[in-house]
């Protein structure tokens, strides 16, 4: 009886470190992390923002697969379905690593396809994304309902963007409302390493001076520190040690890369109630570094989709 | 014994609270700041958590200068009124929402792409001795291509 008695205990114990380091995973990362910021304030509202010291929650946010296409239709790019990850290469993911990264990659081939009216690439690219959605656990991330939908409003952008940004919503939203934050951050990494892949691919040496697409390119510049610091949010995880790893990689190319920005000066449009942020930005990005990044990114990339 | 039973079980309770509050906020999200959005298109990035009145969230993210923007913030109704201010890198306050109504959405393009900071604040409600409220709060961005 005593002898029950203590395995119980013992259980009962387990059960409760159990629950204690859950719960201090869960306040780990970007809940955790709170810093003292002054703020320079100008101008005569000065003490409306005095008391602005320390953040409960610091959100490090990437450009999604939407906008990330977005930037490379507006810039002038034209469609390569050759560019996009094989729909085949769903079987070979079956770690949470893998599927986490290649949800984000495909989320990016299907904002691809789905901004260039690619129909038939559009329903392979959902239902590969769906796979990776399944696989890591996201409930009702993608139904059938979604697919049905898409099928129903194949020609109509407006609402396949809609889709495709819900689905998104769906799944990293369950990734960090259940926890887990490192494959959330696997999924947005993979969906802008994907955007940054297609985009250097995409540039005509011939046409490399004031091409657009490079100018998209440069300003991912801005971004690669926000994705380091929300990968080292979860590290510690050995999925995202490796790819914090491979990401300074990358930041080492960017790093050479000068940005000289004018100070913002905000400047409200009235007639359409918008408010312009004024400012000037030079660059010095020579073609062998452009070639340099591409390299590195591909090479990231083959491996991240393997 | 009855005791270590009963740590165990309201620990487990707490937790699943939370798990519970963080679903609610995803729910929150959708219902009441998505449509704030407009005709723009959400960019799919789900911003939300549960503040406490005096506390605030800080988010990080580059905007691109082929882009209009609109940001959106909500609180969930309990709370008192949540205000945002943005700053650019070197902490200059580009736009406050206090300074427009405490407006809960802003429209903005830029010149150039830049990176930004946005600090989100719930306001105290003054009351002294209760319990501060707590309640959902949400960050979402909707995007076009600049006209």
């Amino acid at each position: 009886m005593t002898r029950l008695l203590k395995i119980s205990n013992s259980i009962l114990a387990l059960a409760i470190l159990f629950t204690l380091m859950i719960a201090s995973c869960r306040s780990g990362g970007k809940d955790a992390k709170k810093e003292a910021d002054s703020v320079n304030v100008q101008g005569a509202n000065a003490a409306v923002y005095e008391d602005i010291k320390q953040a409960e929650k610091i959100f490090y946010t990437l450009p999604s697969p939407l906008e990330s296409a977005m930037l490379i239709k507006s810039a002038g790019a034209f469609f390569d379905n050759n560019l996009l990850n094989p729909i085949e290469n769903t079987s070979h993911y079956s770690t949470n690593r893998s599927m986490g990264l290649n949800l984000g990659i495909y989320t990016c081939d299907l904002s691809f396809a789905s901004l260039y009216d690619q129909t038939q690439l559009i329903i392979d690219y959902m239902n590969a994304a769906k796979k990776m959605a399944d696989g890591l656990g996201i409930l009702d991330a993608i139904n059938e309902e979604d697919i049905k939908n898409l099928e129903e409003n194949i020609h109509n952008t407006d609402v396949i963007m809609d889709i495709v940004s819900q689905t998104y919503l769906n799944s990293n939203s369950y990734l960090e409302d259940n926890n887990q934050p490192a494959i959330a951050a696997l999924v947005l990494a993979g969906g802008w390493l994907e955007g940054l892949y297609i985009s250097t691919q995409l540039v005509d040496m011939k046409d490399f001076n004031g091409n657009k697409l490079v100018g998209r390119i440069i300003d991912q510049k801005l971004s690669v520190d926000i994705l380091i610091d929300l990968l080292e949010t979860s590290k510690g995880h050995p999925a995202v040690d490796e790819l914090i790893a491979q990401v300074k990689v990358v930041k080492t190319v960017f790093d050479k890369i000068t940005l000289k920005t004018t100070p913002i000066r905000p400047e409200y449009d009235q007639a359409a109630n918008v408010t312009v942020l004024k400012s000037e930005v030079q660059s010095d990005l020579t073609p062998e570094v452009f070639k340099e990044l591409s390299a590195t990114v591909a090479d990231i990339r083959s491996n991240l989709i393997k | 014994m009855r005791i270590l039973k009963l740590t165990a079980v309201l620990i487990l309770f707490f937790i699943a609270s939370g798990l519970n509050v963080k679903g609610q906020c995803k729910s929150f999200a959708k219902r009441t700041c998505l449509p704030e959005l407009g005709s723009y298109t959400h960019d799919g990035n789900y911003h939300a958590t549960v503040l406490t009145e005096g506390e605030e969230a800080e988010l990080y993210k580059t905007f691109y200068s082929d882009m209009e923007y609109r940001l959106s913030i909500c609180g969930d109704e309990n709370l008192p009124p949540v205000e945002f201010i943005v700053l650019d890198v070197n902490k200059n306050i580009l736009y406050s929402s206090k300074d427009a109504n405490n407006a809960s959405t802003w429209d903005f393009k830029l010149q150039s792409s830049q990176q930004l900071k946005i600090i989100i604040k719930v306001n105290s409600s003054g009351q002294q001795g209760g319990t501060p409220k707590s309640g959902c709060v949400a960050i979402m961005f909707g995007f076009k291509i600049k006209t």
